[in-house]
């Protein structure tokens, strides 16, 4: 353990000092190059792809005097899959399987962030019902993948209990995805003008349980975690970004907001009917690791107050669009019309096109602001799909939070950033 | 308005701007594209960069678009700068001066799509092995993977058995 | 209950006792083969590396976790140290970037060593049939057992656990193909 002291040298550098650019082309904040070399002799570590705190497959080339962090360099990469290229060889409606893989701790979210974008595209309506189901889901999604980084996060620092209490609340999640979905993970849901099914009979019943007991849940870890000496040392004045420098920086979600900027894509821009519900958007104050452990918390409570609004105002009626350029007929129709048949299969098997034009949609997801920048040619399938994925924007600013902090507190900052690699590589 | 607004300071720079489906964009030339962005960051108010990239359109010439899109916080506004960029070097001003969380957007995009962004710090490769030919994302790059065989087809006149081995 | 057959005498035990005479063992003595009882022990522990690729690995961490616990199958003790693993769970897709990586860690670890390929990435490299992907990961390090799913479930992954270990206790213990 290291002491107070040497928690406070570290602080150092991010003090509240002259505005500096962050990237810009100058010296970096530190001299640091071979005519700066220190007396001692620095050493490259090299940290990935495979570490346990790493969560995933990220490499970081550490710059070392003694225990402190002179530069680091990200590589990132390790997970690229190639999602822009697999989205331009696919219709819109195969698409959707695809961005589920993308952020794996949130796939409702990614879903309903691509069909955001066609339906912004070819202009669809989508029924208040579908916008509610699409909300639970989300909300659900948020819950888990917050609970997930509480897990793992604390997995890192030494709270190893702290992952099965984080399991045992994420499987409840996974229940009720595999209720509705079939699956417990990538779920699949939406389509384009809807979802693709209508929430299954005693879903709201086990999605009220769940609501029920997670404020208890909540308050364990808060318990376990808020108050604790250990924890406080671990994280609070690491890795802080004062609000000026996170929107230079780019960052997004929980990160830009535990830097006291109030923006979060369900306020500023409400999307599939946000502006209905009343919940707050948790801020924090010194942006840094714990203020975004704070806000994380405080999220995954807004969220179970934003799904207990939608279970009390949950509209009835169609859970898709009457929209047939886009919309299947239903089944019902395919016994009794050839027309319907032949409809059917003509949308299965070539889909839809949309307009020439792009457009960009955005959602909030776990880690910040997720968009789709879709191009489309005219035909049935995406000319070109860019993500702009919130853990890409996240981890940019490593190398700036890493310059002069202890070895230790690396682990600490990246595990407050909640990045995932799918994410980030695409 | 703020089209008009652009219009005016900027008369030769501006190609031509769209509003489609609530989305501005603008087609600047590629001369002055950081020009019309520190004015859009200083003036204007853009100050959270949002995210860079290309598109590929081998008929067209030039033959890239590069694309740019930045929000200001503030307004609740956003906008789509975009440039062009031609064969066989394909080259454009970089944004990191500008906003400087275009880093890593640009670098993907070169790595990519590989257009060159003039000034930009740190231009390698950010997803691809270092060693890696070519820039996947563009259209001419086939995306190769593996041939999918059924087992009635016959590649390079191989059974089906023996290419599963 | 039937009448009790009585040792010809009371067992001694301990340092107190003094030498065990030969015929105390009794019916203490088990013969076995090397194989089976080596076997026994790599299948009863097998650890894995901690070493998670993509949406596979959520699952995997599931399986270890509380509801499913894969500490019933004595195989939780994930390490991170390749040197102290003998099973690698390849838990997603193997990028091309990443492939002389995951080589490198399934070198480190020491014999014998096996190989699950999680999911449909792994072992086919499912739906991305593109550039990026090494279209399964049986082109790189041999592979014991294809687990299908996107992503299978912890139930699938135990299941394929215990195939394993099923396969293990049937390995001969001279030679074992690389």
């Amino acid at each position: 353990m290291r002491s107070v002291a040497e928690t406070r040298v570290a602080q150092e550098p991010f003090g509240p000092g002259p505005a500096q650019e962050p990237f810009g082309p100058g010296p970096a904040q530190e001299p640091f190059g071979p005519e700066h070399e220190p007396e001692t002799d620095w050493v490259e570590l090299n940290m990935g792809p495979q570490h346990p705190s790493t969560h995933g497959v990220l490499r970081v080339r550490l710059k070392l005097d003694g225990e402190r962090v002179r530069d680091a360099d990200a590589d990132v990469g390790y997970l690229h899959t190639g999602f822009e290229k697999s989205f331009e060889e696919k219709t819109y409606t195969q698409g959707i399987t695809f961005s589920d893989r993308m952020d794996y701790l949130a796939p409702p979210i990614n879903n309903v962030g691509f069909v955001m974008s066609v339906e912004k595209l070819i202009g669809v309506e989508v029924p208040a019902r579908a916008q509610a189901i699409r909300v639970l889901m989300m909300e659900l999604a948020r819950i888990a993948s917050h609970e997930l980084w509480l897990g793992t996060a604390g997995l890192d620092l030494g709270v190893y209990s702290g992952f099965f209490y984080a399991w045992r609340d994420r499987e409840l999640v996974l229940d009720l995805n595999e209720s509705y979905s079939g699956v417990r993970m990538m779920t699949s849901f939406t389509r384009v003008g809807g979802v693709a099914w209508d929430l299954p009979e005693g879903w709201i019943e086990q999605l009220q349980r769940f609501i029920d007991v997670m404020p208890g849940r909540i308050d364990d870890f808060e318990a376990m975690l808020t108050d604790n000496p250990i924890w406080h040392q671990r994280l609070q004045g690491i890795g802080a970004l004062s609000a000026q420098e996170a929107i230079k920086t780019g960052v997004t979600g929980p990160m830009l907001r535990a830097s006291g900027v109030d923006y979060d894509v369900r306020k500023a821009f409400p999307y599939c009917g946000y502006e209905q519900y009343d919940f707050q958007v948790p801020l924090g104050v010194n942006g840094d690791c714990y203020d975004r452990y704070r806000v994380r918390v405080r999220e995954m409570r807004e969220s179970l107050k934003i799904l207990q609004q939608v279970v009390d105002t949950l509209p009835t009626g169609p859970w898709i669009t009457s929209d047939r350029k886009v919309a299947l007929p239903p089944r019902s129709e395919l016994s009794k019309s050839m027309e319907s048949v032949i409809h059917h299969f003509r949308l299965v098997s070539e889909g839809f096109k949309g307009p020439v034009g792009d457009v960009y949609a955005f959602v909030e997801s776990p880690r910040g602001e997720l968009g789709f920048y879709l191009v489309s040619d005219g035909t049935n399938k995406p000319y070109r799909m860019k993500v702009r994925p919130p853990s890409f924007c996240n981890l940019q600013p490593l190398k700036k939070l890493v310059q002069g902090v202890l070895l230790a507190d690396v682990i600490a900052i990246m595990g407050s950033m909640d990045f995932i690699l799918g994410d980030v590589d695409r | 308005m703020l089209v008009e607004r652009l219009g005016n300071r900027f008369t030769q720079a501006l190609r031509e701007s769209s509003d489609f489906r609530g989305d501005l964009s603008i087609v600047v030339d590629p001369n002055a594209v950081v020009e019309v962005a520190r004015y859009l960051r200083d003036e204007e108010g853009f100050d959270y960069f949002l995210y860079a990239t290309a598109v590929d359109w081998p008929a067209r010439d030039p033959r890239f678009t590069v694309v740019w899109e930045v929000r200001s916080l503030a307004n609740k506004t956003r906008i789509r700068i975009k440039t062009t960029a031609g064969m066989p070097e394909p080259h454009v001003p970089t944004m990191t001066d500008v906003w400087p969380a275009a880093n890593w957007h640009e670098r993907e995009t070169w790595d990519l799509l590989g257009i060159k962004f003039d000034g930009h710090p740190d231009l390698r490769r950010l997803l691809m092995p270092p060693s890696w030919e070519g820039h996947p994302l563009r259209k001419d790059y086939v995306s190769f993977g593996e041939p999918v065989i059924f087992s009635d087809q016959k590649l390079e006149g191989l059974e089906p058995d023996a290419i599963r081995g | 209950m039937g009448e009790l057959t009585l040792r010809p005498g009371p067992m001694p035990t301990g340092r107190a006792a003094g030498p065990t005479p030969l015929n105390a063992l009794g019916d203490n003595v088990l013969t076995t083969t090397l194989d089976k009882v080596i076997n026994w022990g790599r299948s009863s522990a097998i650890w894995p590396a901690l070493f998670g690729l993509a949406c596979c690995a959520i699952e995997m961490m599931g399986t270890v976790g509380p509801r499913h616990d894969l500490s019933r199958f004595g195989s939780e003790l994930f390490r991170a140290s390749p040197r102290q693993a003998d099973l690698m769970i390849v838990s997603g897709r193997v990028s091309i970037k990443m492939a002389p990586v995951l080589r490198q860690i399934y070198d480190q670890m020491p014999e014998p060593k096996w190989v699950i390929a999680m999911g449909a990435c792994a072992s086919s490299a499912g739906m991305f049939n593109n550039y990026a992907i090494v279209q399964s990961v049986d082109k790189i390090v041999p592979v014991d057992i294809y687990l299908p799913g996107c992503p299978p479930r912890p139930e699938a992954l135990i299941d394929a656990v215990v195939k394993l270990q099923r396969k293990i206790r049937g390995e001969p213990l001279v030679k074992r193909p690389a």
